[in-house]
């Protein structure tokens, strides 16, 4: 049976499309078939961090009215052979969404793949409830930032309130994604820290993220960062993350961007 | 600047993590993480109001989530004039 997946956060420009497409990625090269969908309605942008740009034909809005059949919407990556996307409509709106179409395609698509990732929408309109509204487990993206904590705790209140598995009177699963961590300010008390975010929010701990330059080199080259540099710091976090979404016990460590010897004397490591 | 700031240790982390804390209690509380709470904490005010004028923001309604069960928190500010008023009829009803 399919996962369905949400990665959410509220407020905009804290990794949601990056972290889509690196944990998309690193799931596909474990072997798992897996969809990306973007929800963004009329602000796709998975596409463009995936590489596909040029080869949307139908979106998301197509398969939800019934104008084409999922299959001829589905993006295959042309990198791995079990990785598709399924991108968003560029000219409607998120009214545009209807629950009933959004519904059926996750239901199709749940036949089809072993994960069913949703890009979802900054805020908490449409768009954002009906990216979350089928699935089945939720990664919350936050920046160790006042502005991105307060809003991922809203969207950990929508969470347990506005989606089917909320209305079943079932426990929503919820998992923290801590993005551009800088173990470095953080450990010289100029960044909230990973306890400090953990306590606040009070979900699980799914990764790390560390700050770095691979990520917007990741997507200006349209690959995302566990595919680019499968190496670098910030892929590692994914695959690691990735890995304890599958249920593995991984342990919790930060990788390092920076300076080694600096994280050492200031850095700390995560419980 | 930065240099006096490593002499003094005035972090500001700390005090980010203290403003969220006194932020998310309360928007917790009252822009409502559920239905459940706007909706009780609307028909405890309805209730009090009968007997007691108190205002909107006084009344806190809290849902706190553990593992097994949910504790519901009522917390009512009233007046202190208002609380004694209250208490003297009181006094002076069974007096009577």
């Amino acid at each position: 049976m399919a996962e369905v997946l949400v990665v959410t956060s509220g407020k905009g420009g804290v990794g949601k499309t990056t972290s889509t497409a690196a944990l998309g990625v690193a799931l596909a090269q474990s072997g798992q078939k897996v969809c990306v969908v973007d929800f963004d309605v009329g602000l796709r942008n998975l596409d463009l961090v995936m590489g596909a740009e040029r080869r949307v034909v139908y979106d998301l809005i197509n398969v939800a009215n019934g104008d084409v059949r999922l299959q001829q919407a589905l993006i295959r990556d042309k990198r791995i052979e079990n990785l598709s996307l399924l991108a968003a409509s560029q000219t409607r709106d998120k009214d545009a969404l209807s629950e009933e179409g959004v519904r059926r395609c996750i239901g199709e698509l749940r036949e089809k793949f072993d994960w069913v990732i949703c890009d979802s929408p900054a805020g908490i309109e449409r768009g954002a409830t009906m990216a979350m509204r089928y699935a089945d487990l939720a990664v919350v993206v936050t920046n160790p930032e006042v502005s991105s904590v307060r809003d991922s705790d809203r969207i950990i209140g929508l969470l347990d309130s506005k989606t089917m598995k909320a209305e079943r009177g079932e426990r929503m699963e919820k998992f923290l994604l801590l993005t551009r961590y800088d173990t470095v300010r953080a450990g010289r008390g100029d960044m909230l820290s990973i306890d400090d975010v953990l306590e606040i929010l009070s979900i699980p701990l799914l990764g790390i993220i560390p700050e770095s330059e691979e990520v917007l080199r990741a997507s200006n080259l349209g690959s995302p960062v566990t595919m680019s540099n499968a190496k670098s710091a910030p892929a590692r976090a994914y695959n690691d993350a990735a890995r304890r979404l599958r249920g593995e016990t991984v342990p919790m460590t930060i990788p390092n961007a920076r300076h080694p010897l600096l994280t050492k004397l200031f850095g700390r490591r995560a419980a | 600047m930065k240099l006096f700031q490593l002499f003094t240790g005035r972090r500001s982390a700390p005090l980010a993590r203290e403003r969220l804390q006194i932020l998310l209690t309360h928007e917790r509380g009252t822009t409502g993480q559920s239905g459940l709470i706007a909706m009780l904490r609307e028909d405890i005010l309805a209730v009090i109001a009968k007997h007691v004028e108190v205002a909107p923001e006084r009344v806190e309604v809290r849902l706190e989530r553990g593992d097994e069960v949910a504790i519901l928190e009522i917390n009512v500010e009233i007046p202190d004039v208002v609380a004694r008023a209250a208490m003297a009829r009181e006094r002076g009803g069974r007096a009577a």
